[in-house]
């Protein structure tokens, strides 16, 4: 068992919340892992990614090879096209609809979810107005992390006990905010591929 | 002891120090060595003040501060980035003179395709340049044991280590299993009182003692267990590889068997006996290395007359930038993958100032000063203020080294240039701006300088600035006219006065400095945070 995934964002979104929940469940679930991250000059804004590797055996790369990514996981809509050539043919792409428009040449909105809905297997889903709906906007990453617990092979209740031990610190209340979002974006892409 | 943790490269390194019984951390901050030293400076160990943990003001300061730990006999290490190594230069090359007495490890985080750099040198050149032993980890868990390793090897042949990473290893995190921790030495000074007394009869003794060492170093390399020999059936290619690039070679071999002999490198010198090995025993090599073909160049010699070596130089590797798996596979001759085209629609999002930095209102204010010259007069330098380079500020025209901002406006002053102006942060100014300051002072050099002062080393994530709140007396110490010296608020509402006194002082014809200063966003907000916890505890 391998997952290969690419974390994708604008610098400051906060992608390495999700890759954290995800090592913690992995580690627990006895999984090896390894992850790249990005530090420097573009956190300020410009476009970062995420090298996330999981798998029952040993991790030769730290970096995933072009075109075998199992999943690419993005918090905002152009940043997920923009690891496509690391995705495998028959890997899964989702993303976040919410645009962070930070450049003057920001396409358009239409023409980016053509090019998402392009990619047969994808899964597209307004994470900042589920969570808004749910109590907070910041649990955004959650509702995408749910939506990928699909296919990422660890038990969803590693998943949630992860949730558990990152806001153990900040309270029940944040604690069942963030395991709602993630149920709420899991039952969107349950809902999503039928 | 033997759960894993999971622990950045940087962050290997840093434990493994710890661990190995380390006095004392210095460090100036650079991506991708940062980590290294924040980690130790949030250890129990650093706050407890077991370790000595913190910031200098430059790469110099640091290695200077760390061979005098070494000297008091106690363990110690200095971090940077590679262009880090350039300014700590002229002490790293005597330190492998006058030699080590506690251990003494170099850090120098390489960069190879430059995602937070302005060249991709190579450290282990400057390893050989100054005849010392280089360990360049493959893994996390070769970071943390060499480190370990690395102390004692560092104590065992009287001279300072030098470990080279690079980016990825820097950045990225693995399970990383943990050594017994070692208590750290007692203060003992070195046994020859003159070891540290680089006078040319000293010096020339000491340097043939180097070179006498070189066959032990080499013994070390072979000896180590670093360096291995792992034999294939299939002769017509060896491989070697040295630090990271072992992983991309696995990674094209999905069931870990590779039928080609292999020699990964990880210490140098290279060891000779296993070098020649490979290189009888296979038809032809293929050399793959992260950085500069350095191992490339030593086997294949000037004259390349022997067997044909693949690699950076011929072309079967490109040339410049970092290695990937998918590199490695193409220099293999295996099938390449690659998944869909990125659509066309995507534009690129390069890095930008952050919403409410000072010093967008700074450059607003100094484009603004600068209208009524031609383009072509702001000689800026290293940090988040180098984005001014960038739209739609388009503010700035050179970002060379840490502190050329000044000189080289000074230099193009002494050409005729009126004016001439010098952009430098707080940090970048302490670093290596200062001396620059006093040659303008000394030849009233009509200038004008303005210092961003955020407060901070914003761009790697906020350290301390070592002259927080000291630099206008610095500049007065150094010798500027306290008439001509200014600070500035850069917000919006300041906007015309600000601008009324840098179009004044783009004028005068001698040495202004104008210091904008608000607090970086980033901190402020930080700060803010912290502040509002402790009024709810």
């Amino acid at each position: 068992m391998k997952r290969d995934i690419i974390l994708a964002g604008v610098g400051g979104q906060g992608i390495l919340s999700i890759a954290t929940t995800i090592g913690m469940a992995a580690l627990n679930a006895g999984l090896h892992l390894k992850q790249a991250e990005v530090h420097g000059m573009s956190q300020r804004g410009g476009d970062v990614s995420s090298n996330l590797r999981i798998a029952d055996h040993e991790i030769a790369s730290d970096l995933i090879p072009l075109g075998q990514a199992d999943l690419i996981i993005s918090v905002e809509p152009m940043e997920s096209l923009r690891y496509l050539p690391f995705l495998s043919p028959n890997g899964w792409l989702i993303t976040n609809t919410k645009p962070f428009i930070n450049i003057p040449n920001y396409p358009k909105m239409e023409d980016l979810m053509v090019e998402i809905e392009h990619f047969k297997n994808h899964i597209a889903l307004d994470a900042d107005d589920i969570a808004k709906h749910l109590g907070s906007v910041r649990s955004a990453n959650m509702v995408i992390l749910g939506a990928a617990s699909l296919f990422l092979e660890i038990e969803y209740t590693e998943l949630q006990g992860a949730i558990e031990k990152m806001f153990a610190r900040k309270g029940n209340e944040v604690v069942k905010l963030n395991l709602d979002a993630l149920q709420a974006g899991r039952d969107f892409a349950e809902a999503h591929i039928g | 002891m033997d759960q894993k943790l999971m622990l950045l490269g940087d962050e290997a390194i840093a434990q493994a120090a710890i661990d190995a019984g380390m006095s004392g951390i210095y460090a100036y901050p650079g991506t991708p060595s940062t980590e290294i030293t924040e980690y130790v400076i949030q250890s129990k160990e650093a706050k407890s003040g077991q370790i000595r943990a913190g910031w200098s003001t430059n790469e110099k300061t640091a290695m200077e501060s760390a061979l005098g730990m070494s000297y008091a006999g106690k363990r110690t290490m200095v971090c940077m980035k590679h262009v880090g190594l350039n300014v700590a230069a002229d002490v790293f090359m005597n330190s492998a003179i006058t030699g080590a007495n506690g251990g003494l490890i170099v850090v120098s985080a390489d960069d190879p395709s430059m995602h937070s750099s302005q060249n991709e040198q190579d450290s282990r050149v400057y390893g050989k340049f100054a005849l010392l032993p280089v360990l360049e980890p493959t893994n996390q868990q070769d970071a943390y044991d060499m480190v370990y390793y690395g102390f004692d090897m560092s104590e065992k042949l009287g001279v300072p280590v030098l470990m080279r990473i690079t980016t990825r290893l820097a950045h990225s995190r693995a399970g990383v299993v943990r050594n017994p921790t070692r208590a750290q030495n007692e203060i003992h000074l070195p046994a020859n009182p003159r070891q540290f007394i680089l006078l040319p009869a000293n010096a020339r003794r000491q340097y043939k003692s180097l070179l006498n060492k070189q066959l032990e170093f080499e013994k070390y390399a072979l000896e180590s267990g670093f360096n291995v020999l792992t034999d294939g059936n299939d002769k017509s290619m060896g491989i070697i590889t040295t630090g990271i690039a072992y992983n991309y070679l696995l990674e094209n071999y999905p069931d870990r068997h590779i039928p080609f002999p292999v020699l990964k490198i990880a210490q140098y010198p290279m060891p000779h006996s296993m070098v020649a090995e490979i290189y009888n025993s296979c038809e032809k090599l293929l050399i793959l290395e992260e950085g500069y073909p350095v191992v490339e160049e030593a086997i294949k010699g000037f004259m390349d007359n022997g067997k044909t070596i693949h690699g950076r130089l011929d072309g079967t590797v490109p040339r410049d930038g970092e290695l990937n798996p998918n590199i490695v596979a193409v220099a293999l001759g295996n099938k390449d993958t690659r998944g869909k085209e990125i659509p066309s629609i995507v534009v690129g999002r390069p890095p930008s100032l952050c919403k409410g930095c000072p010093h967008i209102y700074s450059y607003n204010a100094l484009n603004e000063a600068l209208e009524r010259w031609s383009k072509g007069r702001v000689f800026s330098d290293i940090g988040c203020y180098t984005l001014g380079a960038l739209d739609p500020f388009d503010a700035i025209n050179t970002c060379v080294d840490m502190g050329a901002s000044i000189t080289m406006a000074k230099g193009a002053a002494d050409a005729g240039l009126f004016p001439s102006v010098a952009v430098i942060g707080d940090s970048t100014f302490t670093h290596s701006g200062i001396t620059g300051l006093i040659d303008c002072v000394k030849d009233k050099s009509q200038i004008t300088v303005v210092i961003l002062d955020n407060e901070t080393t914003a761009m790697t994530g906020g350290q301390d600035s070592s002259a927080f709140g000291r630099i206008e007396d610095i500049c007065i110490g150094v010798g500027v006219e306290k008439d001509h010296i200014f600070v500035l608020d850069p917000s919006p509402k300041h906007h015309e006065k600000n601008l009324g006194i840098m179009k004044q002082e783009l004028e005068y014809k001698g040495v202004s400095v104008i210091i904008p200063r608000r607090e970086c966003i980033q901190t402020a907000v930080k700060h803010h945070k912290e502040l509002k916890k402790a009024e709810v505890v």
